[in-house]
């Protein structure tokens, strides 16, 4: 292909949208649409991740000895439990530990009377996971281990996280199916308004000796063109608005800001912007390329 | 010509630019629009095809186009056995056939210019060669103040001349012309005759579709007559036939 005929088929793929300017609009009012309803609910969705995350990360099992128990066995123990796959970390604290946290949590000056620790024999580790739905699983494994006399774990905390785990899995799963059957209605709308405006074009260019790529080209720039717009709109309200709203809960309701522990809007955007730019230019650009096929058999 | 390749150069007919072998063209209901028709066109001719509607002369136009093929029959088209054309050869063999309609074809939101250009865009001539050769023909069809106007704002006659143009920039061997003078008042359409006799005695192969009786009687040239689907006169110097 000549540089001028590369440069006219870009040049005609803006002048079509000049030239369409409401059927233009039209069709990056409804990408732009679909994608900030997309964007939307992914900020969400990744916030609400993120949530759970947070909490997950704090859920642990604690694993208590038998009472004649060696150290080196215990030592043993730590190093079988930090080989699973489901241990994120495992921490050891030994009865001398508990016993200065017990204090300081709930006897606060009111210790002195003990000569010995009394807690002799509550050295334990505590395990975090990567993934709280194998708790039970790691419980089972935990119990089994010779010198282990007891195990505590969180079963109704971990219970939760794992069901609203998978709830968001199922809500992000409909909501995203949802948008894309709805963008694939407007879209087809559009696109059908737009094939009568260029079936005559496209009919003349055929006659008169065009081939199926010079006449698809700046057709198919057009709706990567259209495309990207629908996606940069968008794109720059989501930002917008999440740095405000992000900002607002933060300080109207300060007594949630343990719990809400909103991700930086670089993080949501690191993923956030390519997917609503190839989604945006993908959909325009299947949208031209379907609807041009459709008129050049002529 | 089984098992030969489909090529009549250097076959002694070359003369023949135009070819049609017993070429029959049926559509899935009704009657064949084109019935066992031969004709024979020669490289430098002017031939009028009319006939009444439903006669078969827009679907001859088609055939020769290629927008369709026939149920059988050959048709050779400078050489090319245009039914067996593959699809994308398509394009390279209608830039050799210049081509006009009666409504123009022209594209409405592009300028006189823009709409000749775009012929030449479409075979990548460079845009220095475009910015020369536009204003050349649009002089030759008396077009050259106009090239900045849009077609809304040109009369028929200038429309169908800016047609011409798109037509003829490309230098095509054959020109198609299917009712230019449908639209146009008896001045213009002298004109866009006188036209079309020019660029044939330039050596261009002209094929005229028409109603226009005192047209084709006035111009003594080859006249084929069709009636339903086939040929039923085909006189040098003739005149239009009534159909009753």
């Amino acid at each position: 292909m000549r540089i001028s005929t590369l440069f006219y088929t870009v040049k005609q793929g803006f002048v079509n949208i000049v030239r369409n300017k409401w059927f233009s609009l039209a069709s990056i009012a409804t990408i732009s649409a679909c994608l900030f309803l997309f964007g939307l609910f992914y900020s969400i969705l990744m916030n609400f991740q993120h949530i759970v995350k947070t909490a997950e990360e704090g859920v642990s099992v604690t694993v208590f000895f038998d009472e004649d128990i060696s150290e080196e066995r215990i030592r043993e123990i730590g190093d079988m439990i930090q080989k699973r796959v489901e241990v994120r970390e495992v921490k050891y604290k030994s009865a001398e530990e508990v016993w200065e946290e017990f204090k300081e949590d709930y006897l606060e000056g009111y210790a002195d009377g003990f000569p010995d620790n009394p807690l002799e024999g509550s050295e334990n580790y505590e395990i975090y996971l990567n993934d709280v739905s194998m708790q039970s699983a790691l419980v089972t494994y935990l119990e089994s281990i010779d010198g282990v006399r007891q195990v505590n774990q969180s079963e109704i905390t971990a219970r939760m996280l794992t069901g609203v785990n998978a709830l968001i899995g199922y809500v992000s799963m409909g909501i995203i199916l949802i948008l894309l059957a709805v963008s694939i209605f407007l879209i087809s709308n559009t696109v059908t308004i737009g094939i009568s405006v260029r079936k005559e074009e496209i009919n003349i260019m055929k006659y008169i000796g065009a081939t199926d790529f010079f006449v698809r080209s700046p057709f198919v720039i057009e709706g990567m063109l259209i495309g990207l717009f629908g996606s940069v709109v968008p794109l720059v309200s989501i930002y917008y608005i999440y740095t405000n709203v992000v900002v607002y809960i933060n300080e109207r309701f300060q007594v949630l800001s343990g719990l809400l522990n909103f991700l930086p809007v670089e993080t949501i955007f690191s993923t956030l912007l390519p997917i609503s730019v190839a989604i945006g230019v993908g959909i325009g650009l299947l949208g031209s390329i379907v609807t041009v096929r459709k008129h050049l058999r002529v | 010509m089984p098992g030969k390749k489909r090529t009549r150069k250097g076959t002694g007919e070359s003369k023949d630019i135009i070819v049609l072998d017993n070429v029959s063209k049926a559509y899935s209901t009704g009657a064949p629009a084109l019935n066992g028709v031969s004709i024979k066109i020669r490289k430098g001719e002017f031939v009028f095809i009319v006939g009444d509607s439903g006669s078969g002369k827009s679907t001859l136009i088609k055939l020769l186009l290629r927008e369709l093929t026939p149920t059988s029959g050959t048709i050779w088209v400078n050489g090319q056995d245009v039914g067996r054309l593959k699809h994308r050869k398509i394009p390279k063999f209608r830039r050799n056939l210049g081509i006009v309609f009666q409504d123009f074809r022209l594209l409405k939101d592009r300028n006189v210019y823009e709409n000749v250009a775009f012929a030449q865009r479409i075979v990548q001539v460079p845009v220095r060669e475009i910015k020369r050769n536009v204003p050349a023909i649009l002089s030759t069809v008396g077009l050259a103040g106009k090239y900045k106007a849009k077609p809304k704002q040109l009369s028929g006659g200038e429309q169908q001349r800016v047609a011409l143009a798109r037509a003829l920039i490309n230098k095509p061997s054959i020109l198609l012309a299917d009712e230019p003078t449908g639209n146009l008042d008896p001045k213009n359409s002298w004109e866009i005759m006188k036209l079309l006799e020019e660029i044939n005695q330039g050596g261009t192969t002209v094929l005229v579709v028409t109603h226009n009786r005192e047209i084709v009687n006035a111009m003594k040239k080859r006249v084929v007559t069709m009636k339903k689907g086939v040929i039923v006169s085909d006189e040098e110097k003739g005149e239009y036939i009534d159909e009753d």
